[in-house]
């Protein structure tokens, strides 16, 4: 790592502020014109299985943001010795160890959670949100935007698998967080159970991009 | 120079010896408080089948007073000298059921120390896509289940993986495990909504996760022959006693 710090940037720009506007876009635009899921329809996997329930969609988001943010600004750091010729796998190294540091510490500090995250965690390796932020983004910018990138691309990633848990929970099995929401309100509910399997993700994940691409105006070009 | 297959093969050799270093750190540090957490677990899913703990309860402290470990053969006879903890079920459900080592845990009375008041039974399979185990308990008549703990290794999170919510479990108590003589075991029926409340081998199925209701069934079956034997022995001096 300490090659990548060696060499100086040739062109020295002005100090620019941390939260600058141009690094306030970095975590704003994929929130929503710009959004991992809905946009560049990456990750869809991950956000159809572990929203059944919103805790593990929270818990994966915050894994997700962790590891987007963090092998950014490792591999931003590295960006200037990576040979070109293995940068994915050199990027993947990185994207595993991030991954296995964060399951490691959950089993060791959360047990409960990171039993029911299972295999996710793991499978955070294989989102193409993570390779995809570093290829695009991590690879061409410095370590402070490359960390923002990540964080805001963690946070599109999160809007979205909370949207999609929220209904799935609510309207599947009848409980936020596991509160039963129903019951307490002495109302008999029966879940939908199509709301529970994947194929009730997808709808739902579609439902959200029309919504959004019809308040963005987007236009299909052809 | 950055091109050059000697600097490629260099930068990767770094890559690997780093990562591997810095992951064996900390798989090495985090060891202890991984499996203290495993081994609490393990403690506190005994401890559940059987009563219900809340915060704040000392697992622990309850398991050492309450809870009396020991191993049997598939004959349902005590291995002297062998202690649970050291049998690993993963290992031992890879063996024919008649060579297996078989832990029990018994609940004993608060007061009375020899009176059995539930046994725990661990049980190990295989689910849909990975291992299921858990814990079985029985009523002091060692037929009537009194609790189930399940758990998995990769069932399907909101479908297969409802196996560890408490409202699948619930559906196993006061189930019963031998008709007569046979074990007839507990089947989890295919279909969800069923009342199954009359027939005391059947429960409610979860709703598209009947796969991993067949392991959980399959589970069930294998290891209650397991144990049948032991079961069997003290049914009898059961009834001597009364």
């Amino acid at each position: 790592m300490s090659t990548a710090t060696a060499e100086v940037d040739m062109v020295e720009k002005k100090a620019e502020p941390l939260f600058s506007k141009k690094n306030k876009k970095l975590i704003t635009n994929p929130l929503d014109i710009d959004n991992p899921i809905t946009v560049q329809i990456l990750g869809v996997c991950s956000a159809l299985a572990v929203t059944t329930q919103m805790k593990p969609a929270f818990v994966m988001s915050i894994g997700l943001m962790v590891v987007t943010a963090s092998s950014n600004v490792v591999i931003s750091m590295m960006r200037n010795s990576i040979p070109s010729r293995i940068r994915i796998i050199v990027q993947l190294a990185i994207v595993s160890l991030w991954v296995i540091l964060v399951d490691q510490i959950l089993k060791a500090y959360v047990y409960d959670v990171s039993k029911q995250l299972s295999v996710f965690v793991g499978l955070i390796i294989t989102n193409c949100i993570v390779m995809g932020r570093l290829e695009a983004f991590a690879m061409g910018n410095k370590p402070w935007p490359s960390f923002l990138d990540g964080i805001g691309n963690g946070l599109g990633y999160g809007i979205i698998l909370m949207m999609v848990a929220f209904v799935r929970e609510l309207f599947g099995g009848g409980s936020l967080f596991g509160f039963k929401v129903f019951e307490s309100m002495g109302v008999h509910y029966t879940g939908n159970g199509l709301l529970l399997l994947p194929a009730g993700a997808c709808i739902l994940v579609g439902i959200i991009i029309w919504v959004q691409r019809t308040l963005n105006g987007h236009r299909e070009t052809h | 120079m950055r091109q050059s297959n000697l600097y490629i093969v260099l930068y990767a050799a770094a890559i690997t010896i780093v990562c591997g270093g810095a992951l064996a750190i900390a798989s090495q540090t985090l060891k202890p408080l991984q499996d203290a957490n495993i081994e609490l677990e393990r403690k506190k899913n005994i401890l559940a089948t059987v009563m219900e703990l809340k915060d704040g309860d000392d697992v622990v402290k309850l398991y050492a007073s309450r809870v009396k470990e020991s191993v049997i053969d598939f004959q349902g006879n005590v291995k002297v000298g062998m202690k649970a903890s050291q049998v690993v079920i993963a290992e031992q459900y890879k063996l024919k059921p008649e060579e297996r080592l078989l832990p029990i845990y018994e609940f004993r009375n608060e007061t009375d120390s020899t009176k059995i008041e539930n046994a725990v039974m661990p049980v190990y399979g295989y689910g849909l896509w990975n291992n299921i185990w858990g814990f079985v308990a029985l009523q002091s008549d060692l037929n009537t289940v009194q609790g189930v703990k399940f758990e998995h290794a990769g069932e399907t999170p909101g479908l297969g993986a409802r196996i560890t919510s408490d409202d699948i479990q619930v559906r196993y108590k006061g189930k019963k495990v031998f008709e007569g003589d046979k074990i007839m075991s507990v089947q989890m029926q295919k279909g969800e909504g069923m009342d199954y409340s009359a027939d005391p081998h059947k429960v409610d199925g979860m709703s598209g996760a009947t796969l991993t209701g067949k392991g959980v069934n399959n589970m069930l079956a294998d290891y209650f022959s397991c144990y049948k034997n032991y079961l069997k022995k003290n049914q009898q001096n059961l009834s001597l006693n009364l």
